[in-house]
């Protein structure tokens, strides 16, 4: 799959995780598209890789997929907001390409997880390739933000192994101030559907200096975890600046240019608050 | 220092009770002496001790000499002609030295082993400023005839031809051979006594056969072998010892062994000195120590420690040239650890922690090269403690214990790099490799070469038009690879032939049994930019530049085509191919001493060299790049992640690469798992598929490129950054520049 030389085809795989694709699939007519969201018989990939192991546990196939809703400020791959750059990939050769690394999965304690842009955009692919994944027995995982989870029924839920729920800001004020949404009653519900439906989840917080490490909004994402009972792990994942050369070459406004990372200690500090809510951080 | 043993003491002080008796009292077996003995262990690093004051003292006062040797390059040489017992005893410190012996008389100075090649100790002479002694050249101009000479007797014109252009490279005919292993640790089971014993009733045996060429040749070598044996126990009385009979005490154990090793490394300066599988053999009598407590854990840990530090003081007066294919100053002092027995129990002791653990005690270090016989089945405990070493020191190397085992038995060892051999039973002929992209290039070229323009192979007319055709070259590359084939096994049989001659590994071969196996060990370069190669011609356009004097000197790619080390069966299966074909080349032309042809897929660092020396190749990659290193993708061009850059390389069929596939693997630590127990856990999970699969072989190293470019800038601040390359490791400072920015420009998964 992967190709060398002047393409002509465009590569299913980036060059590297910050490679920048755009209009992979603008080839495709309008018609093919809206068949195969609505069927799944199509997904739009941005790219994958094997061998994550920081995308859920054990090592793991990733495939990134095309669209998103949400317009967070700290986005390091503004180039899956839009579902036309991702490049078109049949559900067959979707399913042939996992097969093959199946068997290793299991042996590695991984399995597959799909991310995005946000998977759920593409929801019935998404379930059709969980689904199959669960016929060969691997492990089944989501990066989500969750605001289209009702898009899954609980049957089709029961397929994704773990949910890792990336969660932006508590209030509907600090949602709007980091995503451009305001609405995230969706994102709180899912979570609480997924407590109720006991599936097991992790948790996900970007932590931006100046952004998101508001003291009362991380103590309240931390409350409300704690209290699902299914939240097995909160991940604290530090900003960086890898994906601002995307903003500009996609001509964005990206205005956390003068945004530093966070220091050790401030990200040992956000660790502390979700510790502090008895959760098991890092 | 109170926890320290200060003096070697030539007797034990209380006889320890008596292994019972068996099949390896009988006859000389070290395997069912294991089998019967051994304690498994299957817990976790939790009992591991830290170093003793006394070893970190002496370790200490190595560093200085360390970077003394550093700025000179070499310490010191002695001219004494090295044989086992040419110099007197040496030490370190030696009230405070646990186990003893030294190549010369004192510790980093090199000797001089003018066997191999006289040209080559010339060289190393003067490269370090040294005038030669006179006597010694005399003897070895007007005297002594050495290998290197008797090779350059029998060479064909093919062969120089081939040597000079680089289509063959790093042949073992100016120095010696290496890559044989004596089971050193009959030394210490049975004594020297017995083991001369052994050897005279192979030797009587032999009267009844008839004096033919073959016969009188082995006749002689047992002859040597027995000398040679009495000599290891003039050498262990000069420093105080007495092993002319078993060893009785693990300390004992240890040195006896050591002393058979260290015999081996006084006569030999072979390109890989390796160590064998030890571990767990001097664990047995480590447990009884215990036991009985004459030992504690500290103690053994101690002498552990203090024979780990010898085997890292292991030096070889060795010429630029070789640095630049084999850089860092190598010496493959490979120890085998791990691994199963036939009847499913793991060979995994406590000392095979303890060996794990003088990198943590002495840091991290190349040598001895740590090479883990790995399999899912080994014990939880062991598998993890092996990922955590090789996270915190990207100093040891896997391979696979299920293929190794099935093929060769289950008390194998490796030499050098990937090289397995039924320790004490075989042997191999060891002889570097050929250059398969450049192969290629003939091939298109009608035998000429692509840099010189010179006609390397016999002429044929080159590609004709300006397309590249998949059938018409592949039929070409054939031809040529036959012509390479014969011409490099005729090479291999003339340097073993003069090296069994001039230059023959006496104590070595004591320490086999006679009429070993015998593999003759072919390798290639380039397999990977062959197989994009052949795959940009099959799946794109690929048109040829020639230059004024019609040599094609360049190719145009149009189109896009798969390339190796993605998981695509479409090239992988042209990597495969090639291995396969070249193999079947190869065994078509008869060995010296009837050996079997076996071949690896392995570069070590004359990956940047045969790179240097290579012109465009049709897969794009420009001239004088490096290739990848042994059985790696391009570097870069494997972007689907490790999972299936593993998955590629693990197709390359062992049945015709019974030497060895090497690939080495870089993984960023962030990218290996957010905390230091996902790390752990990750990495295990990543060597139990691959070898639960078909891998055979991966180096780890775990780490960022920024601490690669700082390493580069601020030597000083990383005089113990350790990196595997192919099939070793190296101190990462002292790679040449060039080899620096090769390793740099690596693929780093996950980063």
């Amino acid at each position: 799959m992967a190709e060398a030389g002047q393409d002509k085809a465009p590569a299913l795989e980036a060059a590297n995780e910050f490679e920048l694709r755009v209009g992979l699939s603008r080839q495709v007519p309008e018609m093919n598209i809206r068949t195969g969201l609505a069927t799944g018989e199509i997904g739009f990939l941005h790219s994958f890789t094997t061998g994550s192991a920081v995308d859920g546990p054990g090592i793991r196939l990733v495939a990134w997929l095309a669209g998103c809703m949400f317009r967070c400020r700290f986005c390091h791959n503004p180039d899956t907001w839009t579902l036309t750059n991702g490049l078109p990939v049949p559900f067959e050769r979707a399913v042939e390409e996992l097969r093959t690394y199946a068997n290793g999965l299991k042996v590695m304690g991984g399995g597959l997880t799909l991310s995005g842009g946000e998977p759920l955009m593409q929801a019935r692919f998404v379930a059709r390739l969980f689904a199959a994944a669960k016929a060969m027995r691997v492990h089944t995982a989501i990066e989500t933000n969750g605001f289209y989870a009702e898009r899954l029924s609980d049957e089709e839920l029961s397929n994704i192994d773990l949910v890792i729920l990336d969660m932006k800001g508590f209030t509907p004020a600090q949602h709007e101030r980091v995503t451009g949404v305001v609405d995230n009653a969706r994102v709180i519900a899912f979570g609480e559907r997924l407590a109720r439906l006991k599936r097991p989840m992790w948790l996900r917080f970007v932590l931006v200096p100046g952004l998101t490490d508001v003291p009362g909004e991380m103590a309240a994402l931390a409350d409300y975890a704690a209290g699902l009972g299914v939240v097995q792990r909160v991940e604290v994942l530090p900003f960086h600046q890898m994906g601002a050369f995307k903003w500009a070459r996609l001509g964005l406004d990206y205005d956390l240019e003068a945004t530093q990372p966070p220091s050790a200690q401030q990200v040992a500090a956000a660790i502390g608050v979700f510790r502090a809510a008895g959760l098991d951080a890092c | 220092m109170s926890d320290s043993i200060l003096k070697p003491s030539p007797t034990a002080e209380k006889a320890p009770p008596a292994f019972a008796a068996g099949l390896w009292s009988r006859e000389i077996d070290v395997r069912d002496f294991i089998q019967e003995h051994i304690t498994p262990y299957d817990g976790d690093e939790s009992f591991l001790e830290g170093p003793t004051a006394r070893t970190t003292a002496i370790w200490a006062r190595l560093q200085a000499m360390f970077v003394e040797e550093r700025k000179k390059g070499v310490l010191d040489i002695s001219q004494i002609p090295s044989t086992i017992i040419a110099h007197e005893a040496g030490y370190i410190d030696r009230d405070n030295e646990v186990i003893v012996g030294l190549q010369t008389e004192a510790p980093l100075k090199r000797a001089i082993m003018p066997n191999g090649g006289f040209r080559m100790v010339l060289t190393s002479l003067k490269t370090y400023g040294y005038e030669p002694d006179p006597a010694v050249v005399e003897t070895f101009s007007k005297y002594r005839k050495t290998h290197n000479e008797g090779v350059f007797d029998a060479y064909t014109e093919a062969v120089r031809r081939c040597r000079s252009s680089h289509v063959l490279t790093g042949l073992p005919d100016a120095y010696g051979r290496g890559r044989i292993i004596g089971d050193y640790r009959r030394v210490a089971l049975y004594g020297v006594d017995r083991l001369i014993e052994s050897k005279r009733a192979e030797k009587a045996a032999l009267d009844d056969a008839w004096s033919t060429d073959e016969i009188i040749r082995d006749r002689e070598e047992l002859s040597e072998q027995i000398r040679a044996l009495a000599e290891l126990k003039v050498m262990a009385a000069k420093y105080g010892f007495d092993i002319s009979g078993p060893a009785t005490t693990a300390k004992e154990a240890v040195q006896w062994l050591y002393f058979g090793y260290l015999a081996g490394v006084k006569e030999q300066n072979g390109a890989a000195m390796s160590l064998g599988r030890v571990s767990t053999f001097l664990d047995i009598y480590f447990e009884r120590d215990l036991a009985s407590g004459a030992l504690t854990e500290s103690l053994a840990q101690e002498i552990i420690d203090d024979f780990v530090i010898k085997l890292r003081i292991v030096r070889f007066l060795r010429t630029p040239e070789y640095d630049d294919l084999f850089s860092g100053d190598p010496t493959w002092v490979t120890e085998s650890i791990g691994g199963l027995g036939d009847d499913g129990r793991a060979l995994v002791t406590k000392t095979s922690f303890r060996f794990l653990q003088t990198l943590y005690n002495l840091g991290p270090a190349p040598e001895p090269n740590l090479t883990i016989w790995y399999s899912p089945r080994l014990p939880e405990g062991f598998r993890r403690f092996t990922a955590k070493v090789a996270i915190d020191t990207s100093s040891i190397q896997f391979e696979s214990d299920e293929i190794m085992r099935r093929e060769w038995g289950d008390d194998g060892a490796i030499a050098c790099c990937v090289s397995p051999m039924r320790l004490g039973h075989q042997m191999q002929f060891f002889g570097a490799r050929a250059n398969l992209a450049k192969c290629l290039l003939y091939a298109i070229n009608g035998g000429r070469d692509e840099v010189s323009g010179e006609q390397i192979a016999p002429p044929f007319e080159p590609v004709q038009g300006d397309d590249l055709d998949f059938e018409d070259v592949l039929i070409r590359y054939e031809r040529m690879m036959d012509w390479l084939a014969g011409t490099y096994v005729s090479a291999m049989n003339v340097i073993h032939y003069m090296h069994d001659k001039y230059a023959y590994e006496r104590i070595e071969m004591a320490l086999h049994d006679y009429a070993p196996f015998r593999t003759m060990a072919f390798g290639i370069a380039g397999m990977s930019v062959v197989a994009d190669s052949l795959s940009a011609i099959k799946y794109a356009k690929v048109k040829v530049v020639r230059d004024e004097t019609g040599l094609i000197v360049d190719y145009l790619i149009d189109g896009a085509f798969p390339v190796f080390g993605n998981n695509d069966n479409r090239v992988d299966h042209l990597a495969s191919w090639l291995v396969s074909t070249f193999m079947e080349k190869l065994r078509k032309y008869p060995t010296y001493r009837h050996a079997r042809h076996t071949q690896s897929v392995l570069t070590i660092t004359s990956n940047v060299v045969y790179g240097r020396n290579t012109g465009n190749t049709p897969d794009g990659r420009r001239k004088g790049d490096p290739f990848a290193p042994g059985a790696n993708p391009m570097h870069g061009r494997d972007t689907h992640g490790i999972h299936a850059s593993a998955a590629s390389v693990a197709k390359i069929p062992y049945r015709d690469a019974e030497d060895g596939i090497s690939l080495t693997t870089t993984l960023v630590p962030s990218g290996l798992g957010r905390t230091a127990e996902d790390r752990i856990t990750n990495l295990t999970g990543i060597l139990d598929a691959f070898f639960g699969s078909t891998g055979y072989h991966m180096n780890i190293n775990v780490l960022n490129r920024d601490t690669l470019l700082d390493a580069m800038e601020h030597p000083e601040n990383y005089p113990s950054l350790t990196i595997r390359v192919s099939g070793y490791a190296v101190n990462f400072v002292r790679l040449t520049r060039e080899q620096q920015l090769d390793v740099i420009n690596r693929t780093f998964h996950g980063g």
